[in-house]
């Protein structure tokens, strides 16, 4: 106990503590501040700490969304407004097909024994190891000449739900094996089928894994960027798309640009204050147990 | 009877769906680009009409200079960044494993950078970078110094990706090893502490060495990663200047897309699933042979009271 009373004490530790907030948030706060600012502000040589906040940016980007006609934009891009839905849309189908279906495959391998441990842990890291990169050209030749849904939602959330799949499995089969099994045999007694007991007895225990599931699907579907790439079209474009292309080597937007980017942000920000201990046991759990 | 029929078929349907989609999504692709990787294929036809080559996009590649300065880009990054965020990530650990208040709310914040996109964190770095309204060349020439080329140089450009990747994944090193750290038996230290060692000694002798399955399996698991990493770069540099920073996933989809050789980019990219699936065996097999071993000393150490 004597130590921990010193470390408290000591004014360097604080001191490193600061210096690592300050590294970590810094480029957000960062960016937080240049997609309040006016061009002028931004490319002006004086102190850039003081400035008038203005939405102007936030407005140029959802212009196409508002109530109301922004006074300073002469001509309404609607790319990013409809990226934005697009984002959303094929997150939040692609998060709860693949929980459903996740959910159903951690609990057929469990209950019933299908496959050792090892198999699963096994197809999971293997899985976990295929980089998007390499899923370029297959997907991109399997669904424009054979399945031919290349440039439409249903196309990208099915290879999102694919590349989720065996993390949410992996992750959820270690949450399903501690639901006691009694739980589901006196269930069982009571007349519950199958879909009775999965539905109204093991998913409300395993909501915390379901949490943490949710959230790296979530995470990955909103912020993938290649393979969105390859397979949207105009109108299924998401946001990571959008904003890659809005980027020329010269003469960038900054304001519009970190505007758009700080939505980006916001959704996975806010997911980390909710649920940063789910996040951080989902986390671990992939590293120790393999 | 028709009821034990629907028993014994339950386990099948709850496992149909996630079957039916890995293989359609996941397996077939992967398959089919096994097969590409022997055709000499452009995107615009179709895959039947492909000629095929056999080993030839394989032998092309190796012959290929650079595809092989890609491939030499990519081991560097992958090996100077685990390196770093190894050091950093672990130091940091061992600093903060004190009960201090706010541990949690500084978690928090700490995995900010490995939550949001690639995309958004190449984004704001390459503001930052900004020859002239960055913050970094801003600070340097207020101090007096000359700004740094950071994106426009080939070796600044590769340092900077180094950077930029350390900021965000640095954390992800740190948690791991923080929970390792606190989830050690208290006895060893305390046993230790009572013999009289020093600060560094119970660092070197006992927190290390009982730590190092974790680390051993974090460092790889960073380490595919890094493989994969491809938005940060896309967004900072596009591979550029020249070569400098053209690691591999990127010279893939370049390949495909600007190239125009799906042929050439499917084989480039079983190259580096070979890589990666012999990183991710050394992971299996060294999570395997160490649960064994934990086992072994548990039963002996069970046979000794």
């Amino acid at each position: 106990m004597a130590d921990k009373v010193y470390d408290k004490q000591n004014p360097a530790f604080y001191a490193l503590i600061v210096a690592l907030v300050v590294m970590s948030v810094g480029p957000i706060v960062l960016m937080l501040m240049t997609s309040l600012k006016l061009n002028v502000d931004i490319m002006s040589d004086t102190a850039s700490l003081f400035f008038m906040p203005t939405l102007r940016n936030y407005e140029t980007a959802l212009c196409d969304m508002l109530w109301y006609a922004p006074q300073h934009v002469e001509y309404c891009d609607p790319t990013f407004g409809r990226a934005l839905m697009n984002s959303l849309t094929i997150a939040i189908i692609s998060t709860a097909l693949t929980l459903v279906i996740g959910c159903m495959a951690a609990y057929a391998i469990v209950r019933f024994r299908f496959m050792g441990r090892d198999t699963v842990s096994l197809t999971t890291l293997v899985m976990r190891m295929v980089p998007p990169a390499v899923l370029l050209v297959p997907v991109f030749g399997i669904w424009t000449f054979q399945f031919q849904i290349d440039g439409t939602k249903m196309g990208i959330i099915l290879v999102y739900v694919a590349m989720n799949l065996p993390f949410v499995i992996w992750i959820l089969q270690s949450f399903i094996i501690q639901v006691p099994i009694q739980l589901e045999e006196a269930a069982r007694m009571d007349g519950a089928g199958p879909f009775q007991v999965f539905f109204l007895v093991v998913l409300p225990i395993i909501k915390p894994g379901l949490a943490a599931a949710s959230i790296f699907t979530f995470r990955i579907a909103w912020n993938e960027f290649l393979l969105a790439n390859a397979l949207a079209d105009r109108n299924s474009r998401t946001v990571p798309v959008t904003i890659v292309n809005s980027l020329t080597e010269y003469d960038i937007d900054w304001g519009v640009i970190m505007a758009t980017g700080m939505l980006l942000a916001v959704p996975p920000i806010i997911f980390t204050f909710v649920a940063s201990r789910q996040i951080i046991t989902g986390m671990t759990a992939g590293a120790v147990k393999g | 009877m028709q009821m034990a029929n629907v028993n014994r078929l339950t386990p099948y349907m709850f496992l149909a769906p996630a079957v039916v989609i890995l293989v359609i999504a996941l397996l077939y692709p992967i398959g089919y680009m096994i097969y590409a990787s022997f055709l000499d294929w452009n995107p615009s036809q179709r895959i039947g009409e492909a000629e095929f080559v056999g080993l030839r996009n394989y032998i092309n590649l190796l012959g290929d200079e650079s595809f092989r300065e890609s491939l030499s880009v990519t081991l560097k990054f992958a090996g100077i960044v685990v390196f770093l965020e190894m050091l950093v990530g672990v130091g940091l650990a061992l600093l903060l494993d004190r009960n201090i208040r706010g541990m949690s709310a500084l978690r928090t914040l700490f995995i900010l950078p490995m939550m949001i996109a690639p995309i958004v964190v190449g984004l704001m770095w390459r503001y930052m970078y900004h020859p002239t309204v960055g913050i970094f060349n801003r600070t340097l020439k207020s101090l007096g110094f000359e700004p740094v080329p950071w994106l426009s140089d080939g070796s600044w450009a590769f340092t900077s990706v180094i950077i930029a990747d350390v900021w965000q994944w640095t954390p992800f090193i740190f948690i791991l090893s923080l929970a390792a750290l606190q989830s050690l038996p208290q006895s060893a230290l305390e046993a230790s502490r009572i013999d009289g060692a020093t600060g560094w000694q119970q660092i070197w002798h006992i927190k290390l060495p009982l730590m190092m399955p974790v680390l051993i399996v974090t460092c790889l698991l960073r380490l595919i990663d890094a493989f994969k990493v491809l938005e940060v770069v896309l967004v900072l540099t596009n591979g550029g200047p020249g070569l400098s920073t053209e690691i591999l996933s990127l010279r893939i989809s370049r390949t495909a897309s600007e190239f125009r050789e799906l042929g050439e980019a499917a084989a480039m990219s079983n190259y580096l699933l070979i890589v990666l699936l012999l990183l991710t065996l050394a992971m299996f097999f060294y999570n395997k042979v160490s649960e064994m071993r934990t086992a072994r000393l548990r039963a002996a150490a069970e046979g000794d009271d």
